[in-house]
């Protein structure tokens, strides 16, 4: 049993073998990668010049960014809006417990195809097939957006009580009203919580598509990498951070207003 | 002959959650170096803040802690943490980690002489873990030592609690509602436990509880609060019907 | 004495008619402003954003003329052109994420308020991990490539600078909702913080800390293949090459490939949440 000097903990063997492979894989995948340390060295010395450069910032192009900073935040507006329009009757096509096999097994192909692929290269696609501009970023943002929600919205369709459906559908009620009043009571609260979530995601794509030609401040910042406007860029980059912390407390205070708590469970 | 020191003196003790709202109004109390004493009242009035501000876990407003030959009210830092190692406390929920073992639990109490490192490592001195193993025998959980907290019954918990607790090797062993999360027959187990302990470690005892019938039956001491003072002190044959009135009963604007 | 019938009916008032509301006035009024806030941002985008139409109606010709010279799929180019460079995107994906739990750990844990209660602290943390959210892994890949040159390791800290937002915030958020019994328990018997972060809170958090470095994961797999579009490695890069050079076939082929492994990753972790979490 246990006398004195009886261990306190049995050895938990598969922990260690864990910790040593993932020490291995660090080690063998920097090597694959050519990480030396002769070039980090390099590269940080060229990163204090990098940030001697880059402060102060300097508003190169104020023109330029505030229209840049203003059309992001067009693209994702309108795609988020987009989005959500078309995500909401897909993503009720997809719930499994209330459509059909026909319906839902092609909604939920649609929604994840468009899910498969990074907004940038759907970008890049669009843009091939509608010009460059802020229309391409429009509608690359808006797949990405009916693919998140339309698989959130189906999975928190698929997670309601559907005691409460029943309860509506027994007082004769029509298609419409129970979805109104038996389904979207309770999917609501979630829906408030990635529509937001969404809108936000959406604010920083819109911040980066530009770079392969989608329209918004991503252009103006490519543009400035390429001259080697470093101050311009540091100045471009604040103002994107700034805008999405403002997008982010804008978004808590409208889940605010349309939720109990404050805080929602999103993805 | 001089009596001995006390192990435990509240001097005037305040506590104010809110100003001008004291939920302890100027407790004074001794607590001798053996015995195991019990604080009853009804709820709200401020057992549970008065057993917090003796480990400092809530601060007081006022007043003096004296244990050990230091105020503890005055003490910060590294030095409360000290301070800290020397009581041991039981808690209602138990306040385990659930999801470690029951053998990391009780060897928690040692966390205050164990370096974080050796801590983390699990390195504790073999001696620690001896001493382990026995109060795990003690309180009749040897069969248990690599279970997971979260799959043991509460009476089971609580005996980690305590086991932890008394691994500190404290001068002091505090319980705040111990047994009040537990069937009947589980609560008469655990209070036993605790006044063995206390017994055999040599080591006074401070419980509160709600449940006046344990009291009796365990208690060397009763202390009675009533609106945040102290109305009744004194062994359990002293507790008459008119105390127990006085301290549950009444309209708080008669006292 | 005769009853007084107008007794009973005194005990009542004369009902005023009590409408149902669902929201408090104040409620209304929030949503309402919310609602028009939204509305006119909609209708003010649709009118200023710039959209020549003729492309608009062009679009689907377009599409179509683009999957058609996408087909047939250049399969023959895998070996050298594709092979290496996806299997260096796992390895950015990877090593990225590593490194971004490293930073994370010691962010996440100052942003927590109830492990570090101090609010200043806390501030500054949540602004290191909302900036690193707020700038695209692709942007910080810019940034990187032209530090540290074209190639990996601009990739891969960009998937870490990027991710130690993701990671800290919701490590923060999961010390946050850690049970504060348990922690009050060990420090009244004077352990260390440290020792109360390693033996209380860590226990506590490491099934939500393993499913977000996961989740991140699966995500990183995604980003790092779009990462060498700015030339900073992966198959982000074979991409970029066979666009320039308009081989659709190979786009084709590339995406085909970077749409496998997405596939591949999100089964492996589907997998391991299963059997771990």
């Amino acid at each position: 049993m246990s006398g004195p000097g009886a261990r306190a903990f049995p050895v938990n063997w598969w922990m260690r073998a864990g910790w040593i492979a993932l020490a291995v894989y660090v080690v063998y995948a920097a090597s694959r990668l050519e990480f030396t340390w002769a070039r980090f060295v390099v590269g940080l010395g060229n990163g204090a010049r990098f940030l001697e450069r880059m402060f102060p910032p300097a508003i190169a192009q104020p023109d330029s960014l505030a229209t840049g900073l203003l059309e992001s935040l067009q693209i994702a507006l309108l795609a988020s809006f987009l989005g959500i329009v078309i995500a909401l009757p897909v993503g009720l096509l997809a719930s499994r417990n209330l459509m059909p096999v026909w319906a839902t097994w092609p909604a939920r192909v649609a929604i994840a195809l468009c899910r498969s692929f990074h907004p940038v290269i759907v970008a890049i696609l669009f843009v091939k097939a509608v010009g460059f501009g802020a229309m391409a970023g429009i509608l690359a943002l808006m797949v990405a957006s009916v693919g998140f929600i339309g698989k959130l919205f189906a999975e928190a369709i698929e997670e309601i009580s559907l005691k409460q459906v029943e309860a509506v559908r027994a007082t004769g009620a029509s298609f419409a009203n129970v979805i109104t009043y038996g389904v979207l009571p309770q999917v609501f609260t979630r829906f408030i919580g990635f529509a937001t979530y969404q809108l936000d995601s959406n604010l920083r794509n819109s911040t980066m598509v530009g770079i392969v030609g989608a329209g918004g401040i991503g252009g103006t910042l490519f543009s400035a990498f390429q001259r080697f406007d470093y101050d311009f860029v540091a100045a471009i980059l604040l103002s994107i951070i700034a805008m999405i912390m403002v997008g982010e407390v804008l978004a808590g205070w409208v889940r605010g207003v349309f939720l109990e708590k404050g805080k929602v469970d999103a993805e | 002959m001089s009596a001995p020191a006390p192990a435990l003196e509240l001097r005037g003790l305040v506590m104010e959650y809110t100003r001008g709202n004291p939920v302890l109004r100027g407790i004074d109390l001794s607590v001798g170096t053996e015995g195991l004493t019990a604080i009853i009242g009804p709820s709200g009035t401020g057992k549970s803040t008065l057993i917090r501000c003796i480990n400092r876990l809530v601060d007081p407003t006022a007043g003096q802690i004296l244990f050990e030959g230091k105020d503890l009210a005055r003490l910060g830092g590294e030095a409360l943490r000290h301070a800290r190692r020397r009581i041991g406390m039981v808690f209602q929920e138990y306040n385990l980690v659930e999801r470690l073992s029951v053998m990391e639990n009780v060897l928690s109490g040692r966390l205050g002489y164990v370096s974080p490192w050796k801590a983390w490592m699990r390195r504790y001195p073999q001696a620690d873990v001896d001493r382990a193993f026995e109060l795990l025998d003690i309180v009749g959980l040897a069969a248990f030592p690599n279970q997971r907290a979260d799959s043991l019954s509460g009476g089971q918990r609580q005996r980690v609690g305590i086991a932890r607790a008394v691994m500190q090797q404290p001068q002091l062993l505090l319980a705040d509602e111990p047994t009040s999360s537990l069937d009947p027959k589980t609560s008469v187990e655990i209070m036993e436990l605790m006044r063995e302990l206390g017994r055999s470690q040599g080591i006074p005892v401070i419980v509160n509880m709600h449940d006046v019938e344990l009291a009796r039956r365990f208690a060397d001491r009763i202390v009675g609060m009533s609106g945040g003072r102290i109305v009744f002190d004194g062994p359990p044959s002293a507790l008459t019907d008119e105390h127990l009135k006085q301290i549950y009963g009444g309209e708080g604007w008669l006292h | 004495m005769p009853s007084s019938g107008t007794g009973a009916m005194a005990a009542r008032e004369p009902a005023a008619a009590r409408a149902w509301r669902r929201f408090t006035p104040a409620q209304r009024l929030a949503r309402f402003t919310v609602y028009l806030v939204l509305v006119a941002a909609l209708v003010w985008s649709a009118r200023t954003v710039e959209i020549i139409p003729e492309f608009l109606y062009d679009a689907p010709e377009q599409m179509r003329d683009l999957l058609q010279r996408m087909w047939p799929i250049d399969f023959r180019h895998y070996p050298e052109g594709v092979h290496d460079a996806l299997v260096d995107t796992l390895h950015i994906a990877s090593l990225g994420t590593i490194l971004a739990v490293l930073m994370a750990l010691p962010v996440g844990v100052l942003a927590a308020r109830n492990v570090v209660p101090f609010a200043p602290v806390n501030y500054l943390a949540k602004l290191v991990l909302v900036s690193s959210r707020s700038v695209n892994s692709l942007v910080w890949a810019l940034l990187f490539v032209a530090v540290f040159g074209p190639g990996a390791i601009a990739g891969t800290l960009a998937i870490a600078f990027r991710s130690i937002g993701f990671v800290g915030k919701l490590l923060g958020e999961a010390l946050e909702e850690s049970n504060s019994g348990t922690i009050e328990a060990l420090k009244a018997t004077g352990a260390p913080w440290l020792s109360v972060l390693a033996k209380g809170y860590w226990p506590q958090v490491q099934p939500a800390f393993w499913s977000i470095v996961l989740f991140r994961w699966d995500i990183n797999v995604r980003e790092s293949a779009v990462l060498g579009l700015v030339g900073a490695g992966g198959i982000g890069m074979a991409l970029d090459t066979a666009l320039n050079l308009f081989q659709w076939n190979r786009v084709a082929t590339v995406l085909f490939a970077i749409f496998s492994v997405v596939v591949v990753a999100e089964i492996v972790v589907t997998q391991v949440r299963k059997r771990i979490l």
